[in-house]
């Protein structure tokens, strides 16, 4: 079921689009309705105007939604499933081409011969200025000028369209006949030509890790595939063609015979170590300006402007032969489309980092697979399911050993005949390290639960000691003065700044991270408990005092009840400040735990676990959230109401 | 025997900031008997407030001495029941919790209290409204309940801080004919604080009229209109002869002092 429903994502997408653009219509037609109708009832800004309005938010997330597909391609995966394909192809084929465009205005805006000559030009100059005094006998000197002197003809030889060998002139030709010939083959079409059933079995566009499949999936595709084979035959050649007139050769041979009798003038040099450096540096600059010369890859521009010609023609076959697939691209693929680089297509845009929902979906439906052997989890750990929880464990954790050590009486000891003899400290401590069986409860499990489990055991004791002493301090000049300071001292720094510290001291796992959560939902909670504490109103207190309650009572039926409101509000706020310090928190340390996946993400750049990850956390967000507003309509009807 | 005496009482508030003194009241001298009806009526600023909050238990004289019975008054008490002008209702509780509240904080038993509970809904005429929230009750209701709640402690002593200062003219009426059925049929003494000087005659059998800085107890009355009330309709006592007389001597003498504030200013 699933494997069908992953292998057919492009078509789920396309019915799923279709859905969205139906409901973003009608919703807006609708909603306009609505406006118009209730618009007489009410002016502006009546706060009645915000209420319901449902067709709006359906307008919203679906148009959401939309942007969405469009942004991550989805739209054009969903509609034109071919279409990546192709481009691929495409792609190809500029790829194929690209070692003799980057030489040409086309691809690099001059002549890679014009940039050689003028950089080499400008260095000869210079070196013809910088010619060290001194140290040099003026034979020698001479020699250098002469050395530089041949190298500007060679540059002039080079340029010199008229001094081109036969060979040279021959292979370019030849170069320009296929060129021309390529760009033919482009133009006539692809009629007659089909893939391979090897391409069609290829999995479809985003099904696999390499996303869009390699080998052409339709005629037009072959047509493109071959024409990459083609020039990048072209392009080998094109690259071993060497511009080395007669006249270079005779130059070349006698500079390096020059440059050779240098060197050896270096070896026997008799003067100072200094200006021993000083020469060998100079003719290395030397030698090296002419090694760059002498290999002839500056041709003249008058015959490279065919080959930019041919070229030019090409694309422009290739344009003539792409013309629908240049409107998809155009309207479906924002960014700069398919590229291909190394072994793979890929997709160069904001898909890139913006995956299709439906893989985001797929990749959800993956990790939520309680199935660990097959694939489903991450890391070895579910994301959310149940488990059989030993209690034995869970006392372990709640029964510290020292609290058995500090139990009156003994430890068990051998006796005579080398029995040990237990007392009931020994049995307890049995207890309290976990070593009893006390059967198993059914408990959640996961990546998920994890995170939850951290925020609900932080809350839980943020909750416990933080209301009663903040309604404490709501009611009691000295514990509102004495802790104050504390609480606001330590509550303003941001919870973290305090994880590297908690961390260390209590470890990476559940406490360390508990712990941190607990600060947080502390100080809110002791805040929140003081405001509504203190906020209630005297002749409340009083008519209970008349009424004849004991201060220990007016706290518990007074003021707490009263503080109530305030408090579900302080829980509500700490769920949320926990929930984003958590996740902060497990992207820092740790092994389990939502943060903890988005970290690994980040590390592979894996966006559609990022994605899916982000997803889960705004998800839990809002059910937490939900789940609060649902308790304080039920726990406190009377709020606002007093 | 539960008479409230009040001898030579005195209050006198220091800032603690500057040191500064106000004297809330000086030299409060009267005797109340039990089953008195007293509504005490002033300008703002002169005491009636401070007084009320000290026979409640909720503040403590300068000086003087104040007592019921033979008891001095030491702190809140259930022997004082008090009505707030808002009812200072726990919204958080149904109508019938309200009620209870203070047998439930002397851990009465569940039947008893049930019983007392709606004996006394009925005689505010509340019955069946025992388990509707507070919060969804006119202000009218609100008020009955406060005095459901107070009552059902059985208090030798009600204290009422402008109870009807918040409700329409009409539920006014309907709540002040209330409070002297239950004047008369439960017997308790009552001191009643008002704005209103009609309201002030109608439900007091004694009045003091008191005046600021200090505040003192400025004229006392002894008038007749509480009990006409029990048997003729309210509306027809304010048209006698002898109501307007009084209530215009009254109403000149705040005018007078609250223009002497004024000069003071």
């Amino acid at each position: 079921m699933s494997e069908f429903l992953s292998s057919h994502r492009a078509d789920i997408a396309a019915i799923v689009i279709l859905i969205l653009t139906g409901l973003f219509i009608w919703s807006i037609y609708y909603g306009l309705r609505r406006t118009r109708t209730l618009d007489n009832q009410q002016v502006f800004g009546d706060p009645e105007r915000t209420l319901g309005g449902w067709f709006w938010a359906v307008c919203g997330v679906s148009s959401l939604l939309l942007v969405w597909f469009y942004f991550s391609w989805g739209t054009a995966r969903a509609f034109f499933p071919n279409a990546a394909n192709e481009m691929c192809q495409v792609a190809k084929v500029d790829e194929a081409l690209t070692p003799i465009t980057s030489k040409l205005p086309l691809g690099d805006r001059y002549y890679k011969s014009t940039e050689i000559l003028v950089r080499n030009r400008q260095q000869i100059i210079d070196l013809e200025e910088q010619m060290p005094a001194g140290v040099y006998a003026s034979t020698e000197e001479k020699m250098l000028f002469s050395i530089l002197d041949r190298n500007k003809d060679l540059l002039a030889i080079f340029s010199d369209s008229s001094q081109k060998s036969s060979a040279t002139r021959q292979a370019l030709e030849d170069i320009h006949l296929r060129l021309v010939g390529l760009s033919e083959a482009i133009e006539a079409g692809y009629k007659g030509l089909a893939p391979t059933p090897e391409a069609l079995a290829q999995p479809r566009w985003g099904v696999t890790d390499s996303e869009i499949p390699m080998l052409p999936q339709t005629a037009r595709g072959v047509l493109f595939d071959n024409s990459a084979d083609q020039a990048r035959k072209i392009a080998a050649d094109f690259l071993k063609i060497r511009n080395l007139p007669d006249g270079a050769a005779t130059i070349i041979a006698s500079v390096k015979a020059d440059i050779e009798s240098l060197k050896q003038a270096d070896k026997n040099y008799s003067g100072t170590e200094q200006d021993l450096a000083s020469r060998k540096a100079y003719l290395k600059a030397v030698e090296r300006i002419f090694k760059r010369l002498d290999d002839g890859t500056i041709f003249p521009s008058a015959s490279m402007a065919q080959i930019n010609l041919d070229i030019a023609q090409i694309q422009d076959s290739v344009k003539s032969q792409t013309t629908s697939l240049r409107v998809i691209d155009a309207l479906f693929l924002p960014g700069e489309g398919v590229v291909k680089s190394r072994t793979l297509c890929v997709e160069q845009g904001s898909s890139r980092w913006l995956p299709k929902p439906t893989d985001v979906v797929a990749k959800f439906a993956l990790l939520a697979n309680p199935d660990l052997e097959n694939g489903g989890g991450y890391k070895g750990t579910v994301l959310f399911w149940w488990k059989w929880l030993e209690i034995a464990d869970v006392v372990d954790f709640l029964i510290p050993d020292g609290l058995i050590d500090m139990l009156p009486g003994d430890y068990g000891i051998h006796n005579d005949q080398a029995e040990f003899v237990k007392t009931y400290k020994d049995h307890l401590l049995a207890l309290a390290q976990g070593d009893v069986y006390l059967g198993v409860v059914p408990m959640l499990d996961g990546h998920i639960w994890d995170s939850m489990f951290r925020v609900i055991v932080a809350m839980a004791f943020g909750v416990l000691l933080g209301v009663p002493l903040g309604i404490y301090m709501g009611v009691s000049r000295f514990f509102k003065s004495f802790f104050d300071p504390l609480i606001e001292l330590y509550r303003p720094v941001p919870p973290l700044a305090w994880a590297p510290l908690i961390l260390t001291i209590f470890g990476i796992q559940d406490d360390g991270k508990i712990f941190l959560l607990f600060m947080v939902a502390f100080a809110i909670m002791v805040i929140s408990a003081r405001t509504g504490a203190s906020g209630t109103q005297l002749s409340k207190i009083r008519a209970s005092h008349s009424l004849g309650a004991s201060n220990k009572q007016i706290i518990r039926h007074v003021i707490l009840p009263n503080a109530l409101p305030e408090i579900l509000t302080g829980v509500r706020i700490s769920i949320g400040v926990c929930w984003g310090t958590l996740v902060a928190a497990e992207m820092l340390a740790g092994t389990t735990g939502i943060g903890f996946i988005e970290n690994v993400a980040r590390t592979v750049s894996d966006y559609e676990l990022i994605w899916v990850t982000i997803l889960i956390m705004g998800l839990l967000g809002l059910l937490f959230d939900l789940a609060m507003r649902f308790a304080i309509s039920v726990l406190i009807p009377w709020r606002g109401k007093g | 025997m539960a008479d409230l005496s009040c001898k030579n009482l005195s209050m006198t508030f220091t800032n603690p900031a500057n040191g500064a003194v106000v004297e809330a009241l000086k030299d409060i001298n009267f005797t109340l008997k039990k089953g008195e009806l007293l509504s005490v009526l002033g300008p703002s600023g002169c005491g009636k407030t401070t007084l009320l909050n000290m026979i409640a238990g909720f503040l403590n004289p300068s000086s003087g001495k104040l007592a019921l019975g033979d008891k001095a008054i030491q702190g809140p008490g259930v022997e004082r029941g008090m009505v707030f002008q808002q009812g200072a209702l726990f919204e958080w509780l149904p109508v019938a919790r309200n009620v209870d509240f203070g047998l439930r904080m002397k851990n009465l038993d569940a039947e008893a209290s049930e019983k007392l509970v709606n004996k006394w809904l009925d005689i505010v005429g509340l019955t069946g409204f025992g388990d509707t929230p507070t919060y969804q009750l006119s202000g009218g209701m609100q008020q009955r309940v406060a005095l459901a709640r107070c009552l059902v402690n059985d208090p030798e002593l009600i204290l009422m801080d402008e109870p009807l200062g918040a409700l329409d003219a009409l539920t006014r009426e309907k709540m002040q004919s209330l409070i002297l059925e239950l004047w008369k049929e439960t017997g308790k003494t009552i001191i009643i604080i008002t704005h209103s000087v009609e309201e002030a005659l109608l439900l007091g059998e004694r009045l003091f009229v008191m005046a600021p800085r200090p505040g003192r107890i400025h004229k006392e009355y002894n008038l007749p209109f509480a009990e006409r009330g029990l048997k003729t309709s309210l509306r027809e006592i304010k048209q006698q002869p002898d109501f307007s007389q009084v209530r215009e001597e009254i109403l000149t003498m705040i005018w007078d002092m609250e223009e002497e504030i004024m000069g003071n200013v």
